[in-house]
């Protein structure tokens, strides 16, 4: 017999305050001001159709988004298809790097990319030596450093779901269709990639929704000139204190993000996705 | 069975690609070394001078201060509260609960410049702005769903009529919980505090929002020391963070790996 469900309630109250009240009734709070500050009414809402610049900005925040989650989700399939057929040991040391990646401080990451990626950085000086190139390759202040950084920081996320999906497809599926005569890209085309989908839907969706929020990278990586949202957000709140238009981006920026989380919630668990990982 | 070349290839690639989510983070370690006065990699000789630098510093001492007290505390927090509602959550266990569950995750859900946004709304009435108890606050809310995700797990493994065992002996509710379910849990509850720990002592967005002077965290005097992109103390400091926080991955990998339920 389970313990009367009063006591199992109970111990759930404190979390169940501390977020609602420091948390969600701050969030609604948010959203009210969208609606609120400095009129009452829809006009921030309203600068989607007139600004240019909030127009760009979301489409800026779109496309770096998407195209990161492309190349996180197909690097994260070939490390997770690694890692699934590995032997014990490999698999645990994989894991491990894996792992250990995930835990290195975005703060870290940003600053080392700032080194390697300058105009007299790591990158460009060894290709210059090497002979490769003449004049330095802008990494920086460009959308292609930010998406350097990004990728590099959301492949961890995107291998494990994937793995996860790819551990729990029997093996025998894969032995019938060699045996029946598939060849090995037969099989995987036909079988293997059909049966990881799951994953692979779970883990773009995690990507994207990390992506959508991102500060750290696209502000130092972007230096000014790729300009998302999240970023946006923050110079609207601390620099020209126009909280209306700050709230009116956060409320688009939670509601696709909750979406999207819905669909996830449709293919895997929360826990499995951020199982080993953090935000 | 034979593995076919394609496979082999690709898991060439996969430890090239594992090796390069490591290796970048590493190049902090010969700027930290450098001699000279401004960002860069040594030439001839090596100098500790920016670690002398960090350790000696007030500003960077009182950083790394602040920063383990905050996550220290908001950990401590994070634990107690998680642990207690995983407990709770898989008592219920019922169709209600799981939705309770999936709102308890919202922090980990939301974006971060979101999250700051709100607890910087509400903190400005209650005078919490740049205060220990507001960032203590905020790091607690963010990070006791990452310990009610461990604590879970091992909540899945722990076997149930243990609990049934103690209650038909006679023990009472709390007895049951202190002397059968958290010692059967232990590893989980630590794996979760030192996560709790971790995301809060390298926490920036929400930092940034909340604090402007007199609480000024490890992460925030890196993300001023980044922005300015001259001092290379900020190598040295880079490269302690990395080490404290691979520490704290060795604890936690430990801790995990006794959590996991037996198969």
């Amino acid at each position: 017999m389970r313990l009367p469900i009063k006591s199992g309630w109970l111990l759930v109250l404190p979390f169940l305050l501390l977020v609602g009240g420091l948390f969600l009734g701050p969030i609604l709070n948010v959203l009210w001001i969208s609606v609120t500050d400095p009129t009452p009414g829809l006009d921030n809402y309203a600068q989607l159709g007139s600004s240019d610049t909030l127009r760009r900005i979301l489409w800026t925040t779109l496309r770096v988004c998407a195209i990161c989650t492309a190349f996180s989700v197909i690097l994260g399939y070939s490390i997770a298809y690694a890692m699934v057929h590995a032997t014990g040991p490999a698999q645990s040391r994989m894991l491990g790097l894996l792992l250990i990646s995930f835990w290195i401080s975005v703060l870290v990451r940003t600053f080392s990319w700032l080194m390697l990626l300058g105009r007299n950085g790591v990158v460009n000086s060894t290709l210059d030596a090497l002979g490769i190139i003449s004049a330095p390759i802008p990494f920086m202040r460009n959308e292609l450093g930010v998406l350097i950084g990004m990728v590099h920081y959301m492949v961890p996320y995107a291998v494990l779901p994937i793995f996860a999906a790819m551990q729990s497809i029997d093996g025998r599926v894969v032995q019938a269709s060699r045996s029946l005569g598939g060849s090995g890209a037969q099989t995987f085309w036909r079988i293997y990639l059909p049966l990881t989908k799951p994953g692979v839907v779970a883990a773009s969706l995690v990507v994207f929704i990390i992506n959508l929020g991102f500060y750290v990278i696209p502000a130092v990586l972007g230096g000014g000139k790729v300009l998302m949202v999240a970023e946006y957000i923050s110079v609207q709140v601390l620099i020209t204190l126009q909280w209306g238009t700050a709230a009116m981006l956060a409320a688009i920026l939670l509601f696709g993000v909750l979406a999207l989380m819905f669909i996830m919630s449709r293919f895997m668990k929360l826990s499995t996705v951020f199982g080993g990982a953090r935000t | 069975m034979r593995v076919s070349l394609p496979a082999k290839l690709n898991t060439g690639l996969a430890w090239v690609l594992l090796v390069l989510l490591i290796a970048p983070a590493l190049v902090a370690i010969p700027v930290s070394l450098t001699p000279k006065t401004y960002l860069s990699f040594p030439t001839d000789e090596i100098s500790f001078q920016y670690y002398h630098e960090l350790f000696s510093s007030p500003e960077w001492l009182s950083s790394f201060w602040q920063s383990t007290v905050i996550g220290a505390v908001s950990a401590l927090l994070a634990t107690a509260i998680g642990t207690l509602c995983a407990i709770g959550l898989w008592r219920v266990s019922s169709p209600a609960a799981e939705v309770v569950r999936s709102v308890l995750l919202l922090p980990l859900v939301v974006p971060p410049i979101i999250a700051a946004m709100a607890f910087s709304r509400l903190f400005v009435p209650l005078g919490l702005i740049d205060s220990y108890t507001g960032l203590i606050l905020a790091h607690t809310v963010l990070s006791a769903p990452l310990v009610l995700i461990t604590v879970s797990a091992s909540l899945a493994g722990f076997d149930a009529r243990l609990e049934q065992a103690s209650r038909n002996l006679g023990a009472s509710n709390w007895v049951t919980m202190w002397r059968v379910i958290v010692p059967g849990i232990r590893p989980g509850i630590w794996a979760g505090a030192v996560f709790a720990f971790i995301s809060s002592w390298d926490e920036i967005v929400v930092t940034l929002f909340i604090s402007k002077f007199s609480v000024y965290t490890l992460p925030r005097r890196m993300w001023n020391g980044i922005r300015e992109n001259t001092d290379p103390t900020v190598a040295a400091a880079a490269v302690v963070l990395m080490a404290i926080t691979l520490l704290a991955f060795a604890i936690w990998a430990v801790a995990a790996r006794r959590a996991r339920p037996a198969k």
